[in-house]
């Protein structure tokens, strides 16, 4: 037995040291010079690999950090300013801070407020059904409700609510990565600034028809009446193709908009209950208890985050 | 017999109304014109609201170089000019008519008898043709013109006409073979002198013997056409597969039928050409077949472009309660109308009612990797391979892989045991692959 054993482990030992020694002078001399800060920014990277910044993953995002040698256009949408901070360290560079963003669902085409006008059986994919028609519904620019936003999630943000068929998003999870803005064939996916404790006002629907058609159609569209824009102190809505748009870096949160709109279609969200006849200022009231009462126009909060 | 090589399915037959005879379809109250009745760019109208117009009249012109004159299908006042959701439900451009009496253009032979004698010469045709606004029947509605004059340094050796009809239940082409087999042939020979070309072959699939025998009864009058029953195979009318079957040729990948020296024109076609040089009749109607399982009556229309499927379901009854999904065109390539109001169109081919039992889609299950959609696709394409780079996005790799070829018969799809919706994806990322490939600048 032994006659075996020992020339065999002796031999195979002998031939492993061997082995690695040629591999070792070999690593030697065919050595990749690489900046050791690739290593470093990678190491400062969330990992997700989401390609959110516009690299395919952290490592390629490290080593273009790197090579440009300025973090201007540079962000990691994931780790937001806190790792872009560390990147910026870790090269001794400057970096500007970004507000956060999160994902907003314009569309409010629940199956309430948008009749079915036919009814879709084939493949349940929103790139398919877009490409075969104009939806279920009468309105051609809402929701499609396949989903292909909340397969396209990486961090399970997104979910799709089975009584309105429209996905939700959770802004817990939501790291503005973008994947879903791009897997959304109709364009309803809109990365927006996070707000003041995630206060928001938007425009709940991207329908371009004209107003009778699209109220026709569901009964929250935007009927592109123009008097959110009227009534806005800070010049922050266009009105352009029959659809209010918000741009909410002029948007200073006074929700007057929200109160003019006929159709219900701006959302404000997050904002505390506001107390019937206080005050006449109603942005930010950081003391605001929510109030018993319950006031009408306020409408559900996006996600039960901020209560 | 005669047959394409590659791929193919066999479908059930289910021509059931093929022995009824084509009908004249009334003229309705209102008629909504679309712009866009062929491939390219829709046609800008020409007439306004208020304007008279009288059957077989221009109302709109074309706007690009694929592109086709529209004339009205109708006589009366324009109501409106605006858009009017089509098929799919989107809107298009219409020209929306209040019919007034049936009043034609003094300048349109209306009278049956069969003018043989081809007077104008080739120039003539093919301007004669543009102008009546005549685009391929077979399903593509690709104008006619084009097709008749083959690009600088392309030579066209034959000419194929194609009464394959290899859809199902489809049987608008069969009964004009039946019914006008001579005008079918004599706008052969008219297409054949617009493209100088000498030989001319008519593929018939074997299960249409009466359309074969007819045509083959004027032989003697018609030498140059040479009538070639072909194989049942779907699909075997596809402009590619049809060349095979008469020719032996493969069209190369990205190339044009001229590439193998054919022109294809559907057999509908070569009426409608007809029509126009002998008659001088625009294209404005067609034939179209009312069908299905379900339905307790099975018609063949002459039908006028613009009439809404509604209306024309109405007409021969009420749709059949059991009629779960309405398509225009056959089951295989055809598209799921979701919007009943919308108008057919001159290329209209078939209105088709299918049960739920024949429409509702088995779940999807896994790929098992059986091959079956590799053998049954007619251009050699792998299709669950492109299905798997397609549900990531991946272009190009999807371009590698020749996704372009895809001539969307659904052949795979059809074979799938897995159900997995193959032609679904495809399609979706065709039009994707398509796009990107059209945004890159030419060499």
């Amino acid at each position: 037995m032994g006659t075996i054993i020992i020339p065999t482990v002796v031999s195979l030992s002998i031939l492993g040291l061997v082995l690695a020694v040629v591999l070792y002078l070999v690593a030697q001399k065919f050595k990749v010079e690489e900046d050791p800060r690739i290593d470093e920014v990678e190491a400062q990277m969330p990992g997700a690999n989401c390609g959110g910044c516009g690299f395919a993953g952290c490592r390629a995002f490290a080593e273009n950090c790197v090579k440009a040698g300025s973090l201007e256009g540079f962000f990691c949408p994931v780790g937001g300013n806190a790792v872009m901070q560390k990147v910026a360290d870790a090269l001794g560079l400057q970096v500007e801070e970004k507000e956060p963003m999160v994902a907003v669902v314009r569309c409010h085409g629940t199956c309430d407020n948008r009749e079915t006008t036919n009814v879709y059986d084939g493949c349940s994919s929103c790139k398919v059904k877009a490409n075969l028609y104009s939806g279920d519904t009468g309105c051609k620019y809402g929701c499609l409700g396949c989903g292909d936003c909340v397969q396209a999630c990486k961090f399970g943000a997104l979910s799709m609510n089975p009584k309105t068929g429209l996905p939700e998003v959770d802004e817990t999870k939501c790291t503005a990565c973008g994947a879903c803005v791009k897997a959304c064939p109709k364009g309803i996916i809109e990365l927006r600034n996070k707000g003041k404790k995630s206060m928001r006002v938007f425009v709940k629907c991207v329908n371009k028809d004209k107003g009778a058609v699209a109220r026709k159609a569901c009964k929250v569209a935007c009927i592109g009446c123009g008097k959110c824009k009227t009534v806005c102190p800070f010049d922050a809505i266009t009105v352009e193709n029959n659809v209010a748009y918000i741009d909410f870096t002029k948007c200073r949160l006074c929700r007057k908009c929200a109160e003019a709109c006929p159709t219900k279609a701006i959302w404000d969200v997050n904002f505390p209950v506001r107390v019937p006849k206080a005050e006449p200022k109603p942005a930010p009231a950081p003391a605001a208890a929510p109030a018993p009462a319950p006031a009408p126009e306020v409408k559900p909060v996006e996600t039960p985050k901020n209560e | 017999m005669k047959t394409f090589k590659i791929g193919g399915v066999h479908p059930h037959d289910s021509k059931i109304s093929k022995d009824c005879a084509i009908e004249d379809f009334p003229v309705l109250e209102k008629a909504y014109l679309s712009m866009a009745q062929h491939l390219g760019a829709p046609a800008e109208p020409i007439v306004q609201k208020g304007d008279k117009v009288k059957v077989g009249q221009l109302i709109a012109k074309p706007t690009g170089f694929v592109s086709a004159n529209i004339h009205s299908s109708v006589s009366g006042t324009v109501a409106a000019v605006e858009p009017y959701a089509d098929l799919a439900g989107n809107p298009v451009m219409h020209v929306i008519i209040d019919v007034e009496g049936d009043e034609w253009e003094e300048s349109i032979d209306r009278t049956p008898d069969v003018v043989r004698d081809i007077t104008l010469s080739k120039e003539e045709i093919i301007k004669r043709i543009q102008d009546c606004g005549i685009v391929g029947l077979g399903g593509a509605s690709f104008p006619t013109h084009i097709k008749l004059t083959p690009p600088p340094g392309k030579v066209a050796e034959y000419l194929l006409i194609n009464g394959a009809e290899c859809e199902p239940f489809l049987t608008s082409d069969y009964r004009l073979m039946i019914e006008q087999p001579e005008q079918v042939l004599i706008g052969a020979k008219i297409m054949m002198k617009a493209l100088d070309v000498k030989k001319c072959r008519f593929g018939v699939e074997e299960n249409k013997p009466e359309a074969i025998a007819k045509l083959k009864s004027f032989s003697a009058q018609y030498p140059e056409i040479e009538i070639v029953p072909l194989k049942k195979k779907y699909p075997q009318g596809g402009e590619k597969q049809l060349i095979e079957a008469l020719t032996g040729r493969r069209v190369p990948s990205m190339g044009l039928p001229i590439d193998a020296g054919a022109v294809v024109q559907n057999c509908g076609t070569a009426l409608a050409v007809y029509e126009a040089v002998q008659k001088n009749k625009p294209l404005f109607e067609g034939i179209v077949t009312v069908t299905g399982n379900c339905s307790e009556q099975q018609r063949n229309f002459r039908l006028r472009a613009g009439t809404p499927i509604i209306n024309l379901l109405d007409a021969i009854g009420r749709i059949p309660a059991d009629a779960a999904k309405i398509i225009s065109g056959g089951p295989m390539m055809g598209k799921a109308v979701s919007n009943l109001l919308a108008a057919t169109v001159k290329s209209s081919s078939a209105i088709l009612m299918l049960t739920e039992e024949e429409t509702k889609r088995k779940p999807e299950s896994n790929c098992i990797r059986c091959g079956k959609c590799i053998d049954a696709c007619p251009m050699g394409l792998e299709p669950y391979l492109l299905v798997r780079y397609s549900r990531a996005n991946m272009y190009d790799e999807l371009e590698e892989n020749k996704i372009y070829d895809c001539i969307e018969c659904g052949c795979c799809l059809f074979s799938c045991p897995a159900y997995i919706p193959l032609l679904d994806h495809i399609r979706a990322s065709k039009a994707e692959v398509m796009k990107i490939m059209r945004s890159r600048p030419k060499k």
